[in-house]
């Protein structure tokens, strides 16, 4: 059934109890961590995650390799702060790295620090993820007590720490720059770039900010090398990757696969198809934030066969993303699903800028009369004009974002809005 | 305010931060964690605590949807009735949760004071639906029964403490 003779992401489901740091140096845990401090120089470790083609795995898809060598040379300190606010709709992945095989995230997150000179990491997990946090602060003392974290890494003269940090309830700390204003005690609210992290972060100093998954795919990386790793994926998005599948399929749950891998296989194969031998009406590949893709019978062509690349799945009118697929059956009413998300992004504004504060509220009104039969004429058109309101005008992706539902919803499904504007 | 023994925890996790500034949720953390609310007394000791205005505090309190300025239940209940929880019947498990506790349709608190039900978005748990958060803990792949008995026995902790 897998595309994979074993995961690399997701090895506790090959090697049980892999969270155990016994468990993890007997399977070849940290062996990459300390083949880069014997053998290789830091712009070594950062060159072959750059021949190995790995896209940040949060959403944006930017080569982690070009992230790490944007960091200035001679300014100290240097942060890496892992993003752990997992909080997509519809996304599951990080979580279930950190509780089933933290310390492959710990050993990326100390390669990552050798490679760009970081004296520390903070590790910002949502307020949410308060239990999973217990395990992973144990798992951090068991790789200081082992000698791979703290001062003088496995008696080499590198020395670095990682703390954990909690959020408190805020999407937008997703956002790389409101996660950086949060970590320092301020509200989560994005800050202007340029500059970017890379050279003003963390307590204003050079910051490599990356997702739980990206960090986790890096010891195999260094371990195995780059071509190794591009086994997997394709040319332009090598690797694998964490699916996460939920809604109307049998079995929802995490899937990792090769990039490229076609969704036939995720929905089918993984997933065990649509139940009770309904028609998929429509897809949601990134969660909230991106284009509805509609299935066979809605819209042109067999979507079942698009390959699930960063490229592909952009060539085909959305995005990858996080690849958190959400999956709706023919039973779905398109306009409910979209008032869903429209009160996700309403609910989540920061309230920085007018578009998006003002826009997300506004749209969320149009949507509630919609759905209780006082939808006037021209609510759909006036749904679209708000979107190109708000359409390149919002200071951060939150807000650019939450027009995909709105938009793709009536190109694809406009007969369903217009029902309800005359019903 | 913070207490002696809650002022040393503090000062064990500003060891972490350059800026204590950055301990500001930890802090209202434990300031919150006797009541599941702060008051402006213990809002004021973590803005004594860190250097910080009472009104930045104040305003963070108010940004963070975790921190709570208004009298809870004992167990928050938070249930996902996000999109991808819908879709596997969230919205209808929340509803009948609570019509058994006796709470409006969009959730409350009980009368004892005991349970402050919520609907929220999501949980990153998508694929263990119906499921919930009590006081941050997950409970997922849940049943009617299910939850019903989770919360006899947070009654039954209650009334035994």
């Amino acid at each position: 059934m897998s595309l994979l003779a074993e995961h690399v992401l997701l090895r506790h489901r090959d090697v049980p109890h892999i969270r155990d740091i016994n468990v993890y140096t007997n399977h070849g845990g940290y062996d990459a961590l300390r083949k880069a401090l014997s053998d290789m120089r830091p712009e070594e470790v950062t060159d072959v995650v750059k021949a190995a083609g790995l896209r940040g795995r949060g959403g944006a898809g930017f080569p982690a390799g070009v992230k790490w060598s944007f960091i200035p040379a001679g300014v100290k300190p240097v942060y890496i702060v892992v993003n752990a606010d997992e909080s997509e709709p519809g996304t599951f992945k990080d979580r279930e790295i950190i509780e089933a095989n933290p310390h492959q995230m710990i050993e990326g997150i100390a390669l990552c620090a050798y490679a760009v000179g970081a004296q520390a990491a903070y590790v910002y997990g949502r307020g949410e993820f308060k239990g999973p946090f217990v395990g992973l602060q144990q798992a951090l003392d068991d790789a200081y007590e082992k000698g791979f974290l703290g001062r003088n890494i496995l008696n080499s003269d590198f020395s670095f720490d990682i703390y954990t940090h909690l959020g408190a309830g805020a999407y937008i700390c997703g956002e790389e720059t409101a996660l950086l204003e949060s970590l320092e005690g301020k509200l989560g609210q994005p800050r202007n770039r340029p500059p970017f992290p890379a050279q003003v972060g963390l307590y204003n100093k050079p910051t490599v900010v990356n997702n739980v998954e990206t960090l986790t795919n890096v010891p195999p990386i260094v371990l195995h090398g780059a071509q190794w790793y591009r086994q997997f994926g394709t040319d332009k998005s090598p690797g694998t990757k964490i699916f996460c599948l939920s809604g109307h399929v049998a079995r929802p749950g995490n899937y990792e696969l090769p990039l490229g891998a076609p969704l036939r296989h995720l929905i089918e194969e993984c997933g065990g198809g649509v139940p009770g031998g309904r028609a998929l009406k429509a897809i949601l590949p990134a969660g909230a934030s991106a284009p509805i893709l509609p299935g066979p019978g809605w819209g042109t062509g067999d979507i079942l066969d698009l390959s699930l690349d960063y490229e592909s799945v952009q060539a085909a009118g959305s995005m990858l993303g996080s690849a958190s697929f959400i999956v709706m059956d023919e039973t779905v009413d398109m306009v409910w699903a979209a008032s869903k998300m429209a009160h996700f992004f309403k609910h989540e504004s920061c309230g920085k800028c007018s578009p998006c504060r003002e826009g997300t509220y506004w749209v969320e009104d149009v949507y509630h009369r919609l759905r209780d039969g006082s939808g006037r004429p021209g609510d759909v058109d006036l749904l679209l004009n708000i979107a190109d309101q708000m359409d390149g005008n919002c200071f951060c992706l939150l807000g650019e974002f939450s027009v995909c539902p709105v938009r793709s919803s009536i190109q694809h499904f406009r007969d369903e809005y217009e029902a309800l504007v005359k019903g | 305010m913070l207490s002696e023994a809650e002022h040393q925890e503090l000062n064990e996790i500003l060891k972490k931060y350059p800026d204590k500034r950055s301990a500001v949720l930890p802090a209202l953390y434990i300031a919150q964690r006797a009541r599941n609310y702060l008051t402006d007394d213990d809002i004021r000791g973590v803005a004594e605590a860190l250097d910080i205005s009472v009104t930045e505090v104040q305003a963070i309190v108010g940004f963070y949807t975790l921190l709570r300025k208004d009298p809870t239940g004992k167990y928050i209940v938070q249930v996902c009735t996000d999109l991808p929880c819908a879709l596997r019947g969230a919205e209808e498990f929340y509803r009948r949760l609570c019509q058994r506790l006796g709470l409006p349709p969009q959730g409350g608190t009980t009368d004892d004071g005991l349970f402050t039900v919520e609907a929220v978005v999501c949980l990153a748990a998508c694929d263990k639906v119906p499921l919930a958060q009590i006081n941050l803990k997950y409970y997922e792949n849940l049943s009617d029964d299910r939850i019903d008995a989770i919360l006899d026995g947070l009654r039954r902790d209650s009334e035994d403490a």
